[in-house]
């Protein structure tokens, strides 16, 4: 890798060619701002006390990296053995442990604060021209309840790890399971808080503090997701923390909630859990919409289509998803009846999600589009969320959810909605907002190649899953038929080509840190009082207080002449 | 609230309307209205009460809409969660 002669030229290119929106000054793309939010204060104390939204959006980003890296060893490991038929690294129980401990990882410490608690931190005040979230002492409190919380799942990890798998079902988890399920629920139910009080502060946050003139149609999209989202945290959370509280007083004290021996009812735990872990899907899925929205508007240089419908679907997800967790018990002892209601309310969740789709490929057709790695990204995020939207509806029909329930089907289809999905759109996200977070332009070059290789990476990983589940093969065993290794080994395959997409953008983002060319205040040309302020910001966000006389997305296309080629390295390296 | 209303007057009256109240539920559990209906009588001065709670001691009586908003969509998404649950127990087929 080495440095192109000007560090000014890439970034002054693009803002020059971007006419008719909001755009840095040339001059300032030289050099960074003599102030911002990184050398207010230095020293481990201006962090951990810190209560800047931006810097604890930083302290979040580097816990949920860690727990996305521990996630994703237990993800290598449970790849590994599934290579061949037998059970070669693991024992059964150990293998147990390994995919419980890699859903528990993932979810509760990775894919449910990832964007909002990272990417929302630091952009919500940004994108509404506040100086700060509304309660910035709870902001940080919810830091710090996240890794109490994280503490005592990793105690629980070190000292063997939880065999329940992720959802703790009743009555194994509350009677027989000898693992220590009560730490790890212990550390569930306390980063649950960490969860409601990053929910409350962004309510509090978007109703009062939106600068002048940000009237709520006037918010960007990656708002309004959030405040979905928020809604989300703010009255599901709660439930899983009760229900927690049930699991642990029927192991200790042996009071019949769930246990039919008893008296209890086992299907009250999967009702009671269901209606946190299923809006907790959302919670992970919605922010990553709205990050999309953010990145097709700003490389089509386009107003997202219908941009009232694509707020409101946000708002109908967020309740839809309340009403439609009896799909995950179609086959547990759930009344027919109820069934049949269930799989009709989840068929109707798919339009609002859906009415995005169409809205983005909409917003695409005679756009100006720029293929830059955030586009990639949200390229990749369109069909890889179709393809795990549409499974989800099949598993969504009683009849052919019989036949695929706990299968490898499954496993395909929240794979495909979660990292193809959530995670697509936060490694978009870090690539779109990573120049405001950190000032510095990353490798252009080497960005592509780690999307194209995550994109390919995925699909090979779990694709193969849904044949081998429609095929027949179960979830969470580790031994299998013969038959089945085929398509085991090319998941496998695709899982080592995902690791490498994921483990490059840590290289170059952290080369870009020192020797990334500066950003300016707007290197992509993006609307949004997020851009206009210095990169990286101020510690109070802008030097004066923005107002907003501009409609949300106001892109005035660029002349076709202007329009940017295609050069894959533009930006950075 | 627009303004606060500091007189005791109202929050007395829809104290002695509790008891009032208290009083009716105890008594009308001396009334066998027959099956379901006995249940429907309790539940509704409850909700009676509930309801004079929330909108005088909880001051939701006077607030802004969005305070209103709140609470109507948190009892609804209780009810929500009730009624779906019920979808299951109710057509399970056991007595």
């Amino acid at each position: 890798m080495s440095m192109p002669p000007s560090n000014m030229s890439p970034s002054a290119e693009a803002a020059s060619s971007q006419a008719g929106t909001t755009r840095s000054g040339l001059a300032e793309a030289a050099r960074p701002p003599r102030e911002h939010y990184l050398n207010a204060g230095y020293g481990i104390k201006s962090w951990l006390l810190t209560t800047d939204h931006k810097r604890i959006g930083i302290l979040y980003l580097l816990s949920v990296t860690f727990f996305f890296a521990i996630g994703g060893l237990y993800a290598t490991a449970i790849r590994l053995e599934l290579l061949t038929p037998q059970g070669d690294l693991f024992q059964p129980d150990t293998y147990n442990r390994v995919f419980t401990m890699h859903g528990v990882m993932m979810i509760f410490f990775f894919l449910i604060p990832s964007i909002p608690a990272v990417m929302g931190n630091f952009l919500l005040p940004l994108m509404i021209g506040a100086k700060d979230v509304a309660f910035p002492k709870l902001n940080l409190a919810s830091w710090y309840m996240y890794m109490i919380g994280a503490g005592f799942t990793m105690w629980s990890l070190m000292h063997g790890g939880v065999d329940t798998g992720w959802t703790f079902y009743t009555p194994f988890s509350s009677t027989y399971s000898n693992t220590y399920t009560t730490a790890t629920a212990l550390g569930i139910f306390i980063n649950g808080f960490s969860s409601i009080f990053t929910g409350v502060n962004f309510i509090v946050t978007i109703h009062r503090m939106r600068a002048p003139g940000l009237t709520w149609f006037r918010l960007p999209l990656f708002v309004w997701a959030h405040y979905a989202t928020s809604l989300i945290q703010v009255l599901a959370t709660p439930v899983l923390a009760i229900t927690l509280v049930l699991l642990f007083l029927e192991r200790a004290f042996r009071i019949g909630f769930f246990d039919p021996a008893i008296g209890g009812d086992p299907v009250l735990f999967q009702h009671l859990f269901w209606f946190y872990s299923h809006p907790a899907v959302y919670i992970m899925i919605l922010p990553s919409l709205g990050v999309i929205s953010e990145i097709i508007a700003a490389f089509t240089r386009k107003a997202i289509f219908g941009y009232k419908f694509v707020a409101f679907a946000s708002i109908a997800i967020a309740v839809f998803g309340f009403l439609v967790w009896g799909h995950h018990m179609f086959v547990s002892g759930e009344s027919a009846y109820s069934a049949l209601v269930f799989s009709v309310l989840t068929m109707l969740i798919a339009v609002p999600s859906a009415v995005k789709v169409f809205n983005w490929m909409a917003t695409i057709y005679r756009g100006s589009i720029e293929y830059s790695t955030p586009m990639f990204y949200a390229l990749g995020f369109m069909g890889l969320f179709v393809i795990g939207g549409l499974t989800g509806l099949m598993l969504g029909t009683l009849g052919i959810d019989v036949h695929l329930h706990d299968t490898y089907f499954v496993v395909a289809h929240f794979h495909y909605i979660m990292v193809g999905g959530a995670v697509m759109g936060y490694m978009g996200a870090l690539h779109f907002w990573w120049p405001k977070i950190t000032g510095r332009l990353y490798s252009g070059f080497f960005s592509h190649l780690s999307a194209l290789l995550v994109f390919l990476g995925f699909n090979l990983t779990f694709f193969p899953q849904f044949v081998l589940g429609y095929m027949g093969m179960p979830r969470r065993y580790h031994v299998y038929p013969e038959e089945f290794q085929v398509l085991h080994v090319l998941s496998t395959a695709g899982a080592s080509i995902l690791a490498v997409g994921y483990a490059i953008p840590l290289f170059y983002f952290l080369y870009s840190l020192k020797y990334g060319a500066y950003a300016g205040r707007n290197p992509w040309g993006a609307v949004g009082l997020e851009w206009q302020t210095t990169s990286p910001p101020p510690l109070h966000n802008f030097h004066e207080m923005p107002v907003v006389d501009f409609e949300a997305y106001e892109y005035k296309e660029a002349p076709v002449a202007e329009r940017q080629p295609y050069r894959v390295v533009k930006y950075g390296l | 609230m627009a303004e606060h209303n500091h007189s005791l007057k109202p929050y007395v009256m829809v104290l002695f309307a509790l008891f009032g109240l208290t009083a009716l539920t105890v008594g009308v559990a001396y009334v066998d209205f027959g099956h379901p209906w006995s249940d429907v009588v309790a539940l509704a001065i409850a909700l009676v009460k509930a309801s004079l709670v929330v909108a005088f001691f909880m001051h939701v009586k006077g607030s802004t809409s969005m305070v209103k908003i709140s609470v109507a969509s948190s009892i609804v998404g209780v009810l929500i969660f009730f009624m779906i649950i019920l979808t299951d127990y109710m057509a399970r087929g056991f007595s």
